[in-house]
């Protein structure tokens, strides 16, 4: 089976720039795989995601090579308006996406536009809020919102255009912890019940690497790390591409080297500590 | 110091943002605000620099009450990069951005080339000094808007939620400013809601909720209690949830990963 993202030898430069910004960049990613897209500041991460959604080649001008398909389209070639409904993008400030005066006709914009008939788009629409938790803010105003609903309805808007792949971009950094707990839950049932695959751009990695299946690090345009989070997380490049390396996941690594045995999933900490206690009595 | 007298602000649509806020901010401390999303953090902090005036109640900056005083006035004394720094980057250019506030305070342009250099050069911002602010990242705007209020060296440094789109290189420098202003003197406002980030600098919190303040101390003491903390929606930062969960466990909580780390490989060794 066709993945839905496949990156072959893929760089860009930007006109005004001596350097790729993206460098020779290969990438498979499966159905509903959760995969977090990591490193510094100016790696490239930007310029990937808009050569994922077809911002470049399509608005944005530069020196293209290699190809990207998403679904098997291949971005170069595909019109805009069929890559909007195979790739969903969340902001990181959901007031960017949000704009329509009730929050049933902000989910719905995406749809209108693409000229949906009018019942299908109310069972999407509908659709969507009952699965963000949104169906009573319906008639509200975005902008009476808190930021976590905002957040919401953004998402909202973005999957009932059904894409198979939604990126976000550092989704949970405008939230308070719980609210992006519970944003991360959202993100994990929603890729278990529809396939829906998502890559995330992320600098806090706590809540995220208990759902993700994958870490990717870019760094200077390449990409660096590629591995499941424990993987990538033990590697000792990781911190030095900018990640912000859990407090339960350094302790893990180094009780490991100290010959402690730990599973391959990334603890809690709370199982961390009652691993210890098991151990220690 | 900073001092809000029991300060209610109701917004115009009737919306009632801080309900009987009273705080005292002494000189020199460094201070996290942490709750849920619209708490009221960020309003808090607009009536330090005067941008939002008090419904009821009184709020004074080093003896001035702010609802005499001009934002203008405020600003010199106190330094704010807000959340969302598109709502303060205009100029043409990353070093007129830096220069602008400078000029307007009135300093010399010796002083004006002086600070703008050194605040490129620390922030990392050099190689975009002659760049639009408009084209750069969202991490590289949060850290030119840090650099433009530290070049006119404020009293007091209010930062908004600093962290986000900054990776642990840029955070680890942030620690360091902290620490560099915490040494200096400085007062330091962080509203945040990385309590990973908040925790090792080990400030005194607030913590707020719909409005009002419902828990004020230090952090090490604070972060314990984590039924306070879930009211406001609030997390525990993984090293204090780590330490409540050890049977056997240190008198203080960890404050870095390496004590943890050393107390619990002490604990599988002998256990």
């Amino acid at each position: 089976m066709t993945n839905i993202l496949s990156i072959q030898n893929f760089s860009f430069s930007y006109p005004e720039s001596h350097r790729r910004a993206v460098d020779s960049f290969d990438l498979e990613v499966e159905n509903s795989e959760v995969m977090i897209l990591a490193g510094p500041s100016g790696c490239g991460k930007s310029t990937l995601l808009r050569s994922i959604n077809g911002l470049i080649p399509h608005m944005y001008v530069g020196e293209y090579g290699g190809s990207v398909f998403v679904e098997g389209l291949n971005v170069k070639d595909a019109p805009m308006r069929d890559l909007a409904q195979k790739v969903g993008f969340l902001f990181q400030n959901p007031e960017n996406q949000i704009f329509m005066f009730s929050v049933e006709r902000d989910v719905a914009f995406g749809l209108e536009n693409l000229g949906t008939p009018r019942e299908e788009m109310r069972q999407r629409v509908d659709e969507a809020m009952a699965q963000l938790g949104i169906t009573h803010l319906a008639r509200r105003a975005p902008h009476e919102l808190s930021d976590g609903q905002k957040q919401r309805v953004a998402l909202a808007g973005v999957l009932a255009m059904r894409p198979g792949m939604v990126i976000l971009d550092e989704p949970t950094s405008l939230l308070d912890p719980m609210t992006a707990s519970e944003l991360v839950e959202l993100i994990d049932g929603i890729r278990r019940e529809k396939g829906t695959t998502f890559i995330v751009v992320e600098h806090r990695l706590d809540l995220l690497v208990r759902i993700a299946d994958r870490i990717v690090v870019m760094n200077e345009g390449r990409k660096e790390l590629d591995g499941k989070p424990s993987e990538v997380l033990a590697d000792e490049r990781a911190e030095v591409y900018g990640l912000s390396i859990p407090a339960v996941v350094k302790i893990g690594n180094a009780l490991k080297r100290d010959g402690f045995q730990l599973g391959e999933r990334i603890p809690s900490p709370l199982e961390l500590a009652t691993e210890v206690n098991t151990r220690s009595k | 110091m900073i001092e809000f007298r029991n300060v209610t602000f109701v917004h115009p649509a009737g919306v009632t943002a801080l309900d009987q806020v009273s705080l005292v901010i002494g000189g020199g401390e460094t201070l996290a605000v942490v709750g849920e999303n619209g708490a009221g953090k960020t309003t808090l902090i607009k009536h330090i620099t005067g941008l939002l005036k008090p419904t009821t109640g009184t709020v004074l900056v080093d003896g001035d009450d702010t609802r005499v005083r001009t934002t203008a006035e405020l600003s010199r004394k106190v330094g704010v990069a807000f959340q969302n720094p598109d709502h303060q980057l205009f100029s043409e250019s990353v070093e007129q951005e830096i220069a602008f506030a400078l000029r307007n305070f009135g300093f010399s342009e010796e002083l004006v080339r002086q600070r703008v250099d050194w605040s490129l050069n620390f922030f990392g911002l050099e190689e975009y000094r002659k760049s639009s602010p408009l084209t750069l990242s969202g991490g590289e705007k949060k850290r030119l808007t840090i650099a433009c209020i530290l070049s006119w060296d404020p009293g007091v440094v209010v930062l908004d939620e600093p962290t986000v789109g900054q990776d642990v290189i840029q955070k680890e420098k942030l620690s360091e400013i902290i620490r560099m202003l915490k040494s200096t003197g400085k007062t330091v406002i962080i509203v945040s809601h990385d309590i990973e980030f908040l925790w090792p600098i080990q400030p005194r919190v607030v913590v707020m909720s719909k409005g009002r303040v419902i828990a004020d101390g230090p952090a090490s003491e604070l972060m314990l209690q984590r039924d306070v903390l879930a009211s406001a929606r609030v997390s525990q930062p993984q090293l204090v949830s780590i330490y409540q969960a050890l049977r056997v466990r240190p008198v203080h909580p960890f404050v870095h990963v390496h004590d943890a780390r050393s107390w619990m490989s002490g604990l599988v060794k002998n256990g």
